[in-house]
């Protein structure tokens, strides 16, 4: 079932599926393959594209919710504290601080309540891989 | 301009697509000029389009559609933006206007970024969408072909359910509930309302724009009055049974800092208008005059919402699925922010369009891409100044129900502000940067 061919650096059009590592694992791959190759044309064939790149764990679709204060890709404006850059697991663990109480916070305690662990991983992937501006 | 293109459509996934699909974007108005291809010409390094998207509305929703449209479809997606106004004004932070910690110019923020995304920004009006030729056509009568459709409409005022609130009496008994001219223009009414005066806000049944918005405005108008006019007071008159949002944030303002100052009316439904006299009169007959009137008229979908036929719910909204954000009663027609039948929990906010927007974005690229779409979660935050420096906020997180087929608040997530306070009021202002940045720029 897995067909991943993942080589960001080499210039070719990655076709990833669904994974024996599920797709939260994939999305990310093909997430930042995705950026590595924005400038390539996606593939041509689609025919057999449907499911890899599943919209509700795509990293860059999940984070955007924090973009509205946070900042298209993690860079904020203002008072509000930019993510690009951090420490996927230094995000993971504030989420899951602000979630379970322990870390006070004006805000942040109650939205992380609305994210699952697995989502909470994704967007701290995605974040880390941002450039701060 | 012909358009011959919809039978290829249908074949959608179709893997020889996508060259037709682009040039008839092209042809059937990207450029708006038939014989212009230039978009295709080898010279350029943008890859063909997928698709055309026409954006109708750049407000919260629309704008934030457009940007997330170039971004996502990495460049391959043709997205035309059509706006009425020059530049974007926003109405989250207008209060502060009207309160006088802020100048209009600092909520105004241009489409150019958009526009180097290369997002093909139109400032005109559109009359007409034709659901069945995939077109919509401005004023003057120029047309514009699209593949999907996006309205963001926002809303209109139904004047007419106010007796009385005709074109003249617009004229000064304002609404300023879309910012902009009203909102610099009531708050000149407020500096030349002598002390001693009443400021009377009426607020209509809800659903309604902006929750906390009319609440907000009492406590603004009251800040101003404290420090410049001390003997004048506030009067809401609210159609609704009660606060509509964060109830016991406002209400220690009202009975503390205000102590005397604003008056709380509930169920208190303004259906006449005197604009001479400034009277309002309610539905059981009671009647109020003021210094100031601010009558906040019922609201429904933006008129063009009307004109496309997406408006299906109550003659006043659009119901949507909430996996694309694509009408339920017109296909290819998507409908985001404050003209949608909202889900349980979640308001008519700027930063919940901005969210229906990123799903519409991410929903299009997917299936622009021959992919299916799928579910996505999104979050509320809405923050209130009861002064220019102090905020109270709401937020919420919203997932997608499979078996209900809408959107549900989180169990547990979301919530208020323990009591208003400087810190928020400092992230409150760098939110209002952040997501004005997020939609365009």
């Amino acid at each position: 079932m897995f067909i991943a061919i993942f080589l960001p650096l080499s210039g070719v059009t990655v076709n990833l599926r669904k994974s024996i590592f599920g797709t939260v694992f994939s999305g990310f791959l093909f997430t930042m393959s995705a950026q590595v190759l924005a400038l390539e044309p996606l593939p041509n064939k689609t025919t057999n594209l449907a499911p890899s790149r599943q919209t509700s764990t795509n990293p860059a679709y999940l984070a955007a919710n924090c973009a509205n204060c946070h900042g298209t890709k993690g860079n904020a404006q203002g008072a509000m504290p930019s993510l690009a850059g951090l420490k996927a697991s230094y995000i993971s663990e504030q989420m899951r601080a602000f979630r379970d109480g322990k870390r006070p916070a004006t805000i942040m305690h109650q939205l992380a309540k609305g994210y699952t662990d697995a989502q909470i991983d994704l967007i701290a992937g995605y974040f880390a891989t941002q450039t701060a501006k | 301009m012909t358009m011959n293109r919809r039978t290829t459509l249908k074949v959608a996934g179709a893997a020889s697509i996508a060259s037709s699909l682009a040039a008839c974007a092209l042809q059937g108005g990207y450029t708006t000029t038939p014989s212009n291809t230039s978009a295709r010409t080898p010279t350029t390094t943008t890859p063909p389009p997928l698709g055309h998207v026409v954006i109708v509305g750049g407000g919260f929703g629309g704008a934030t559609a457009a940007k997330y449209l170039r971004l996502w479809g990495e460049g391959k997606i043709a997205v035309t933006l059509v706006e009425r106004q020059a530049n974007f004004i926003s109405c989250p932070m207008s209060n502060l206007v009207i309160g006088g910690s802020k100048k209009i110019n600092e909520l105004t923020v241009s489409y150019a970024g958009l526009s180097k995304l290369g997002v093909n920004v139109v400032q005109g009006e559109v009359t007409n969408v034709d659901a069945a030729k995939r077109s919509i056509t401005l004023a003057g009568g120029k047309t514009i072909a699209y593949d999907r459709l996006i309205l963001s409409p926002g809303v209109d005022f139904m004047f007419d359910q106010i007796k009385g609130l005709d074109a003249q009496a617009q004229s000064t008994v304002l609404h300023a509930w879309k910012a902009g001219e009203q909102t610099v223009a009531l708050r000149k009414q407020l500096e030349a309302m002598p002390d001693g005066g009443v400021f009377a806000i009426s607020i209509p049944k809800a659903p309604y724009r902006c929750p906390p918005g009319p609440y907000e405005r009492a406590c603004q108008v009251a800040a101003y009055f404290k420090t410049n006019k001390p003997k004048s007071k506030v009067v809401i008159l609210d159609a609704n049974e009660d606060v509509q949002s964060k109830k016991g944030l406002f209400m220690k303002e009202w009975n503390g800092t205000y102590k005397g100052m604003i008056e709380y009316r509930n169920n208190w439904e303004v259906k006449q208008v005197n604009a001479a006299t400034k009277t309002v009169e309610s539905e059981l007959g009671e009647t109020f005059k003021a210094d100031v009137l601010n009558i906040i008229p019922p609201m429904r979908a933006g008129n063009i919402a009307r004109n496309a036929g997406v408006v299906n719910v109550n003659d006043k909204w659009c119901d949507i699925d909430w996996i694309t954000m694509e009408s339920k009663a017109v296909k290819y027609i998507h409908v985001l922010g404050d003209a949608v039948q909202i889900a349980p929990g979640m308001p008519k906010s700027g930063h919940m369009a901005n969210q229906h927007g990123k799903v519409a974005a991410a929903a299009i690229v997917e299936m622009m891409n021959g992919r299916a779409a799928a579910p996505l979660t999104m979050a509320n935050t809405c923050y209130s100044y009861v002064d220019a420096d102090r905020v109270v906020h709401v937020a919420s997180v919203h997932r997608y129900d499979a078996e209900k087929q809408t959107m549900l608040t989180v169990a547990g997530s979301g919530g208020l502000s323990a009591e208003a306070n400087a810190l928020e009021g400092a992230y409150a202002w760098g939110w209002a940067q952040t997501i004005w940045d997020d939609m365009l720029t």
